[in-house]
């Protein structure tokens, strides 16, 4: 039985912002172990107090460096619900195409730049450079074709420019749609290929049972509103999204937490197949099963299996979706916006999870109240409920601390958490 | 990583670098992992060996620091200086760091306490106001942005390594956006800080159709008035010229100038009525 360890990482690496694991065992008994997100906080909802509705989009793109796409949609969403916009079809598909090649970028940077250097024993991608050429180059071939589609679409892969509420400032060309098509159809291989990769890994064993939330498909994979669903069988309407999040404050963190039917709840791409398995395209279930994954599963470490399967299924995705929008004549369709007093709340699944953002407005447009709920903020009791249980069970055990070290971390970053935008 | 690397035969030393970031979004070190047709052979001009966002190994000895994110509680200023004594080069890093960015935004409330309570009602979380780096340790370099432009970044290191002086534009953002022959977005009834930007994005978002918000900051010599005078000319108001000025923080002197006379205004109209 392992008598004693003491694990403490300050400022946790290879993840977005900053915090803390703690875990001391002492005489077979854990005597800490915890989560803490120290991160600064940047008071994003108060900022926008005053302002006028046109400002919210675009400064809340910069609650994130890397799912600004998904923070501007779900800001826009919010607006078009309070003012009463219905954004058209082809407004409507080519924010979903926008929002799959953010996926793509973020699930491939985390799965190849983040969490692949603890499964081939190095500290960063940097000396897979040389050591590993091929599957450097692969995952900067996917990322690539993502942001370009990014450019292409949003007008720029980090903060975009052209997504605007009513619709978007300017189109992408056909040919350039056409163009990122054949990118991702001969993307194929190259998916193959990570499938196989992450086959190889070895997924450490660990479960411990939780609650998982989404949005639920009613004939789609979810990403764009709708209402959300628990594991639990809780389910509830956008609008009542606050009856979902449960936001309360905690000491040693400057994040909020949240919960739902049980102590944490878990949100992201194993809580989106967990709830919505049968919608994946058939490509990205076939590979599910290659890599062992059947919901709902409750192993924390699976989540970067399922954010693998997710790029299988966005890639496809968006080769139909593309294919719909070649079909389309194309056309400037922005809507004007007529500011009306009211409220409205939008609902994305980001790379991370479930995003919501929820603003109130006078009737002259302006900013009264602002609320956002991050995916990672939604997480974090979850997590911190993961290193306990991963304590507890290693206390029982002998391996090395090392070892537990390096677990604790991995189980962090198979979060892929994004820290400062859970404070935001 | 890649041996020696020289240039026309002539062999350059790799500089240690680090990336550090402050309050911000992380997204200006993102791009440093973008552009990924050159990321190679950027990754390859330096040595990097501190940057926790991608990488586990840290140390603290380092040549250039690239500084990210704005201060705004005291644990950041004790780092940063911190980070100041290590570094022959500091770069601060996007318009966070340049200028507080977004974030200063929340300084537009002369009470912190009502900030705080706003978004975590009474539970205790420490904030200061939001300020630039230059405003606790000297700058080297500024980079300016949000986010920062890939290209840019290159061609700075770029010359940084081969000993090069770097030279930011001084001129406004108009003159790349004229020289892209695109519609002036005022004609097309959007208001735009084009003209007293600092340029160097390649006029960025008016290429996409969105006006400028002047998150470069500005330029070397900038007309205010005349400013003023075409937001007027085109139907935009005071308020709205102050609404993108004060988005970023690079105009702050400007828009205190602005906000005190639009008051003064106001007052007379009241006083008329
Ligand atoms: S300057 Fe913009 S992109 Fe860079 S860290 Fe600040 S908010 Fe993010
Ligand atoms: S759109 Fe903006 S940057 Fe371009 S010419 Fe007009 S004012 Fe200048």
């Amino acid at each position: 039985m392992k008598l004693s360890c003491n694990i403490d990482i300050r400022h946790l690496t290879r993840v977005e912002g900053h915090g803390n694991i703690r875990i001391k065992i002492s005489d077979g008994k854990v005597v800490e172990a915890k989560w803490e997100v120290v991160e600064t906080p940047r008071f994003f909802e108060a900022m926008l107090v005053g302002k006028h509705w046109e400002n919210a989009p675009y400064i809340c793109g910069r609650i994130c460096g890397i799912c600004s796409i998904g923070h501007t949609l779900a800001s826009i969403r919010a607006i078009e619900n309070a003012f009463q916009i219905q954004p058209t079809v082809q407004t409507a598909r080519l924010r979903l195409l926008l929002k799959h090649m953010e996926t793509l970028q973020s699930h491939i940077l985390h799965l190849y730049f983040l969490a692949a250097p603890d499964f081939l024993g190095t500290g960063s991608v940097l000396p897979l450079i040389n050591s590993h050429p091929d599957v450097i180059q692969r995952a900067l071939r996917l990322k690539m074709i993502a942001n370009d589609a990014c450019d292409i679409i949003g007008g720029r892969r980090i903060h975009p420019i052209r997504t605007v509420v009513g619709g978007f400032t300017m189109l992408p060309q056909k040919k350039e749609l056409d163009g990122i098509r054949q990118r991702l159809a001969a993307a194929a291989p190259d998916l193959v290929a990570s499938a196989e990769l992450f086959k190889s890994f070895a997924t450490p064993s660990f479960v411990r049972e939780t609650e998982f939330v989404s949005l639920k498909g009613e004939n789609d994979y979810p990403f764009i509103g709708g209402e959300m669903i628990s594991s639990d069988g809780v389910r509830h309407k956008e609008a009542d999204y606050r009856k979902m999040t449960n936001e309360y404050c905690v000491k040693g963190s400057t994040s909020k937490w949240s919960k739902l039917s049980r102590k944490s709840f878990a949100v992201g791409a194993l809580a989106r197949m967990n709830n919505n398995f049968g919608m994946l395209h058939s490509a990205a279930r076939n590979v599910a099963s290659e890599l062992a994954f059947a919901p709902v599963c409750h192993n924390p470490f699976m989540c970067n299996v399922a954010q693998l399967v997710e790029c299988v299924h966005v890639v496809y995705d968006s080769i139909s979706l593309i294919d719909e929008l070649l079909a389309l004549p194309l056309q400037e369709d922005r809507q004007t916006v007529s500011p009306r007093k009211g409220c409205g709340v939008g609902a994305i699944e980001v790379p991370r999870g479930i995003l919501y953002h929820y603003y109130e407005f006078n009737a002259k447009g302006t900013l009264v109240k602002a609320d956002c709920v991050i995916p990672t903020s939604q997480n974090h009791a979850n997590i911190h409920h993961d290193i306990e249980e991963m304590a507890m069970q290693y206390s029982q055990t002998n391996v090395d601390d090392r070892d537990i070290e390096l677990l604790a971390q991995m189980l962090v970053r198979s979060y892929d958490p994004c820290i400062s935008c859970s404070v935001h | 990583m890649a041996g020696p690397i020289s240039f026309l035969g002539v062999p350059l030393k790799r500089p240690k670098v680090a990336f550090f970031e402050f309050t911000a979004c992380e997204g200006c070190q993102l791009q440093i992992l973008n552009n990924e047709h050159t990321l190679i052979g950027f990754l390859n001009l330096v040595e990097i060996v501190n940057f926790r966002e991608a990488m586990t190994e840290r140390s603290d000895d380092y040549e250039i620091a690239f500084v990210e994110g704005s201060i705004s509680r005291s644990d950041e200023v004790e780092r940063l200086l911190e980070i100041r004594r290590n570094a022959r080069i500091l770069i601060a890093f996007g318009s966070c760091a340049c200028f507080g960015g977004v974030n200063q935004l929340k300084n537009r409330f002369a009470d912190l306490d009502w900030v705080t309570k706003e978004v975590y009602g009474d539970f205790p979380v420490e904030t200061d106001e939001v300020h630039p780096i230059a405003d606790y340790v000297a700058v080297d370099l500024n980079i300016y942005g949000c986010p920062v432009k890939k290209e840019e970044v290159e061609q700075i290191v770029t010359n940084l390594v081969v000993g090069k002086s770097v030279k930011i534009p001084d001129f406004p953002v108009c003159m790349e956006c004229k020289a892209k022959e695109n519609i002036c977005l005022f004609e097309l009834g959007e208001p735009c800080l084009g003209p007293v930007t600092r340029a160097g994005c390649d006029a960025w978002c008016p290429s996409n159709r969105r006006g400028c918000w002047g998150c470069r900051g500005p330029a070397g010599v900038v007309n205010m008035d005349q400013l003023e005078e075409i937001f007027n000319n085109y139907g935009f108001k005071n308020v709205e010229l102050i609404d993108r000025l004060e988005c970023f923080g690079g105009f702050t002197d400007f828009t205190s100038k602005l906000r005190t006379k639009a008051a003064c205004e106001q007052r007379k109209t009241e006083g008329r009525s």
